[in-house]
């Protein structure tokens, strides 16, 4: 660091007027991005550290309910803005709401996913204020009270290095936060908050861009929801062994990833693609069948809460991610696992 | 005639960049230099205006006197004019301070060539990897703002509106909204041209218009640079590889082998949690 870095690291305004950590729930048509839900996870372990309040802001048209459900997943206070003009996204009035909470609310710190929204969405307004804002983190944490600064870190140049990254002179503290990287709290039906309700400050004839058409793809495979994905890499050798994975994956009511090898090689197409250039994925359970385990794809993936590895090499590096390694043959071993699974499966069925 | 302002940055071509595995440093030597790639679609999507309606194309870059190259890529394409800003005092700036100083550039753009009407950002650069330098601009600037945009749908310079698709996690969103407005650029957009002979010759011969300080007399110098960045780097590291905790797994035969996970994912919380 500079001499003229360091000197600005150590002079801290008094900010004693901004509390709280505030997530900025994202929705389309009335339902809500798992993202959010994971920041609120996330964001309770910070307002508990700050022995703060955890606050979220909930905008759109007729999402009275995600109010309910972020009070669910870990929110003190929920403010609502439910309004016609906030029924797309659009960043003027998305962006007008979001100013005017964060100026009356004064949180110390802001999150958004860092989806395409949250991030058109988190510029315009950390420019507005102005503040710092942080790109894409993937982990989060605060300094104990006095300081309460948010040190949010990030992968850079292309995931070879992490950054963590401090906004000392400027209030709130925002960042925007990866998919799949933080984990929500057991949604609790019982858990109640203080909902407020906010105005749209702006009217439709004020708005410029109209939305003509969403084309939304359902055919997709969505993996950052998916609890079990059985992926497959270079050592599959072609595309009809995905086959065989989707058996596997079947069995476990899971869906079908892939490295980027293997989508390069046109086996499979992007949407299955997990890591640095494709999916982040947080299942409960991985299968990483034929896959090396560069740092690329492992980035996407280490995160599993239970990670399988199939590989012929025992000494390829993804065995020191796995919590279970299997060496041999994928070809030979993949068939007798998912007969295994459909043996025991049925097993539980019949008793 | 329409007038577009492309921002380009030249970037390290960072899938290059290696560790030292004894300091844990970036190895930067004998990285090459290259134009943001995003940066060039949206150069290409305003050629492509250019092609259709006709329009004047200045491409603006901040950073230091050899991102001049990037400039000259940009002229063997087919800009018009070209704009490097290029300042010690601009030196360190986080996104906040980069918008301020692009943003400056290009209404000065506006006052020399005439009224901004499109601004092309690439979605986002490949060493700062932010996105968001170009909805910083838009806010500066007051532009509508169209971000993820994989396709330009309709450029109307008559009713002087814009529509497009926006690439985005969950489908494709249709926008339509008026001009001037700030455009970020995927590589979904179009296929880049490659130079042509003229533009090749033209860009040999080609200098640079070059903005310093002193060519803003306006500029607010506590917004600029390290000074006017928010943020800070204050450490970088390695990741380091989880600790090996695996349990490598023994049998025989295949079915030995899958007995023996089914045997470990059946005894945890996890089959039940599975609902297997
Ligand atoms: C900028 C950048 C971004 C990238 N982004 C991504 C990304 O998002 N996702 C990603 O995955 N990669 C990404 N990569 C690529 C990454 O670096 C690796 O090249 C890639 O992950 C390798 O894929 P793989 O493990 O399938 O193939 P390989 O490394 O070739 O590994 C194949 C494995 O299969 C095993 N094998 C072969 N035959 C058998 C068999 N019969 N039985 C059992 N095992 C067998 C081999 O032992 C080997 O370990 C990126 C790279 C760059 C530079
Ligand atoms: C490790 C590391 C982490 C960083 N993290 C952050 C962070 O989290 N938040 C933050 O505010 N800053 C951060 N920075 C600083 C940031 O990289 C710089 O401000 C950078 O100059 C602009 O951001 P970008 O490269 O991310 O651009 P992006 O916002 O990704 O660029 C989008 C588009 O804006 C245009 N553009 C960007 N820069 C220029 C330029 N100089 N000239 C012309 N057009 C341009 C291009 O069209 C580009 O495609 C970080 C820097 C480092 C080294």
């Amino acid at each position: 660091m500079s001499e003229e870095a360091k000197a600005k690291v150590d002079e801290m305004p008094d900010w004693s007027a901004y509390r709280g950590v505030l997530i900025v729930v994202e929705q389309r048509a009335g339902v809500a991005k798992s993202v959010s839900w994971q920041l609120l996870g996330e964001g309770r372990k910070l307002a508990d550290k700050l022995e703060t309040d955890l606050l979220a802001l909930v905008m759109g048209d007729g999402v009275g309910h995600l109010a309910e459900e972020a009070a669910y997943y870990g929110a003190d206070k929920v403010y609502l803005c439910d309004a016609p003009e906030l029924r797309e996204y659009r960043t003027r009035p998305y962006s007008r709401v979001c100013l005017k909470l964060i100026e009356e609310a004064k949180p110390e710190i802001v999150l958004f996913g860092a989806t395409g929204t949250g991030r058109d969405l988190a510029g315009a307004i950390a420019t507005h204020l102005p503040t710092g804002l942080t790109a894409d983190t993937t982990a989060l944490d605060v300094e104990a009270p006095p300081s309460r600064l948010l040190l949010a870190s990030r992968p850079a140049f292309s995931e070879k290095m992490m950054a963590t990254i401090l906004c000392k002179q400027y209030r709130p503290q925002m960042a925007t936060a990866r998919a799949g990287v933080f984990q929500a709290l057991p949604r609790d039906t019982s858990r109640r908050a203080e909902i407020i309700r906010i105005d749209n400050p702006m009217k439709e004839a004020e708005i410029a861009a109209r939305v003509i058409d969403f084309i939304g793809d359902s055919g997709k495979v969505n993996l950052e929801e998916a609890e079990v994905i059985v992926a497959g890499g270079r050592g599959l050798g072609g595309p009809e062994p995905f086959q065989m994975l989707k058996e596997l994956a079947d069995a476990l009511g899971g869906k079908v990833g892939a490295s980027r090898a293997a989508v390069d090689a046109g086996w499979i197409n992007h949407d299955h693609q997990v890591g640095q250039t494709g999916h982040t994925v947080r299942p409960k359970l991985y299968f990483a069948i034929g896959i090396s385990g560069a740092v690329q794809h492992t980035v996407g993936m280490s995160n599993s809460e239970c990670i399988v590895a199939i590989n012929k090499d025992p000494d390829a590096p993804i065995f020191q991610f796995a919590h279970y390694g299997i060496v041999g043959d994928l070809f030979k071993i993949v068939p007798a696992i998912t007969a295994e699974v459909k043996k025991r499966r049925g097993a539980l069925v019949h008793e | 005639m329409l007038h577009i302002v492309v921002c380009v940055k030249q970037v390290p071509d960072s899938r290059e960049i290696r560790i030292d595995p004894k300091t844990n440093t970036l190895i930067r030597q004998g990285v090459p230099s290259i134009v943001n790639f995003y940066d060039l679609h949206g150069l290409e999507e305003a050629l492509k205006i250019k092609d259709e309606h006709g329009a004047r194309v200045t491409v603006v870059t901040m950073g230091p006197p050899p991102a001049e190259k990037a400039l000259k890529e940009c002229i063997s394409l087919g800009a018009d004019e070209a704009v490097l800003v290029t300042d010690r005092g601009f030196a360190g700036a986080d996104t906040l301070a980069t918008s301020y100083v692009i943003a400056q550039t290009i209404e000065k753009c506006g006052k020399e060539w005439g009224p901004v009407d499109i601004v092309f950002c690439g979605k986002q650069t490949l060493d700062g990897d932010t996105g968001q330098v170009g909805p910083g601009v838009a806010c500066r600037l007051d532009l509508e703002q169209l971000t993820y945009v994989g396709k330009v749908v309709q450029v109307d310079p008559n009713a002087r509106r814009v529509t497009v698709q926006r690439f985005l996690e969950d489908g494709i969103e249709v926008v339509e909204t008026k001009m001037p407005v700030l455009i970020t650029a995927l590589k979904e957009l179009n296929k880049v041209r490659r130079a042509s002979l003229p533009g090749m010759i033209r860009a040999a011969r080609y200098k640079p218009i070059v903005w310093t300080t002193a060519d803003f007399p306006e500029l607010d110098r506590s917004k600029i640079g390290l000074k006017g960045s928010p943020t800070i780097v204050a450490k970088t590291w390695v990741p380091e590889v989880k600790p090996a905790n695996t349990k490598m797994l023994e049998g025989e035969t295949p079915e030995a082998l899958a007995a023996a996970l089914a045997d470990q994912l059946w005894a945890g919380e996890l089959a039940q949690k599975l609902g297997l």
